[in-house]
């Protein structure tokens, strides 16, 4: 279908931006990438009265890398992060997501605030921004706001961003040495959102896991981190037995929602197996 | 641009020609493309970015044309299957999908030539596995797809033999 009625705006300036998003409240949202906004529009799930352009807003966009951390703008499209041999070399995590979102046409709009904005179950970066410890930053009329990852991602869709906030970039801190990431997702077709998908980080240093993180997607309402899964890999030695041996861990991890894909049991049956095959590969995991 | 509204202005370039409109905020790019300036060549299959047939190219960037609204190209340069064509730009390419039968009903062609321009564009020389993914976002209801393979990866090795 087509997206229903509505007004445009398009500030030149984050006040601007602000100042709309104020005005217009629950009426209004931001049109960032609108790779997911627009075909809920054209579903008419989505039917804002009106939409708030931020493509041209200066300044939104961009990676740049200072002393402990990486900032990425929350209107940097999917593409340049692609492509970033910053990304590549301090968030190599990010960098192993990137080809499994979507396809080359809507990685070139898409953006980085708009998928964790949505928040999105199956969406790979918030699942990266939780396995990394990301920082969000929001603006809102008041000034700024830092929100960790772990207190972000509320539910379905939802997040911890209020009415007339507006999400402006995230902070990763850059990869310590001896730390290492694997990335995996199931899908149908490749570039399909994932049925289940896993990211992981955490530290290989002197063949012991430690420190390690390791997030699902799509299999709950929002990204998760799996506390006894990550325990039962702390201190041991970084091996494919290891993995092995901890994955029975997702039983009481995990508690998939059954959707088009498949039921609660099948989603838990590839969560392990996805979790096994993305382990044990992982940079420092020794056969 | 200050208050929201329904009805915009834009001004945009349009496989070289500069256009100029008043449309409606709701609609969207391939429509406008294809009812406004009669550009028929974008097709409109999904209408929510799945299927790849409305894929044109806006500031020399393959988009879902079905997802932007023509008022957010106000101001950029927009080049569709008829410029590509025109331009012969794609004439390697379009000869290939002859030779190798990679097309039936035509649906999907127009954004499927436009995806592997892209892809021809930023990689030369792809593997087959490469052209398969990078079109992963462009369905063909018909050809089963091998064809098409050829044809792109045909293109391609020919190009690559035609600069040794």
């Amino acid at each position: 279908m087509k997206a229903p009625r509505f007004a445009y705006a398009r500030p030149a300036s984050l006040a601007e931006a602000l100042a709309l998003l104020a005005e217009y409240k629950d009426d209004a949202r931001v049109l960032a990438g609108g790779q997911s906004l627009v075909p809920m529009m054209n579903f008419r799930v989505a039917a804002p009265k009106v939409l708030v352009d931020i493509n041209r807003i200066a300044g939104l966009s961009g990676i740049k890398v200072a002393k402990n951390h990486l900032r990425i703008g929350a209107l940097t499209r999917h593409v340049e992060i692609e492509r970033s041999a910053e990304i590549a070399h301090h968030l190599p995590l990010i960098a192993a997501a990137m080809p499994h979102i979507a396809h080359p046409a809507i990685r070139n709009r898409g953006t980085f605030g708009g998928s964790c904005a949505l928040g999105d179950p199956a969406a790979e970066l918030p699942a990266c921004a939780l396995a990394l410890g990301a920082t969000f930053i929001a603006a809102g009329k008041k000034g700024e706001r830092r929100i960790a990852a772990r207190d972000f991602f509320t539910g379905l869709y939802a997040t911890a961003l209020k009415a007339g906030e507006l999400l402006v970039a995230a902070e990763f801190p850059l990869k310590k040495p001896g730390y290492a990431s694997a990335f995996g997702e199931l899908a149908r077709r490749h570039g399909d959102y994932a049925m289940v998908g896993v990211a992981a980080h955490g530290s290989t240093q002197g063949g012991k896991l430690s420190d390690m993180r390791v997030v699902f997607f799509g299999v709950e309402d929002r990204p998760e981190r799996t506390a006894r899964l990550e325990r039962a890999l702390d201190g041991q030695p970084a091996t494919q037995k290891t993995v092995e041996s901890a994955i029975a861990g997702l039983d009481a991890d995990l508690s998939p929602r059954a959707d088009l894909h498949g039921s609660a049991a099948t989603k838990l049956h590839l969560a392990k197996v996805l979790a096994a095959r993305v382990l044990k590969t992982m940079e420092g995991v020794a056969a | 641009m200050n208050a929201p509204m329904e009805t915009i202005e834009i001004s945009l370039d349009v496989n070289g020609e500069r256009v100029k409109r008043s449309v409606p905020a709701r609609l969207n790019l391939a429509d406008f493309l294809r009812n406004e300036l009669e550009l028929t060549g974008t097709h409109v299959g999904c209408e929510h970015g799945v299927c790849g047939a409305c894929t044109g190219r806006v500031d020399g960037e393959i988009v879902r044309s079905c997802l932007m609204f023509a008022a957010q190209a106000d101001g950029c340069k927009v080049d569709t299957i008829e410029g590509l064509s025109d331009s012969r730009e794609i004439e390697e390419l379009q000869s290939a999908f002859v030779l190798t039968n990679a097309l039936q009903c035509g649906f999907c062609t127009p954004g499927v030539l436009m995806a592997a321009q892209s892809l021809l564009r930023d990689e030369p020389n792809p593997s087959r596995e490469r052209i398969r993914e990078y079109l992963s976002g462009n369905y063909c209801r018909c050809t089963g797809y091998q064809a098409i393979v050829d044809a792109i990866e045909a293109v391609a090795r020919a190009r690559a033999g035609r600069s040794k």
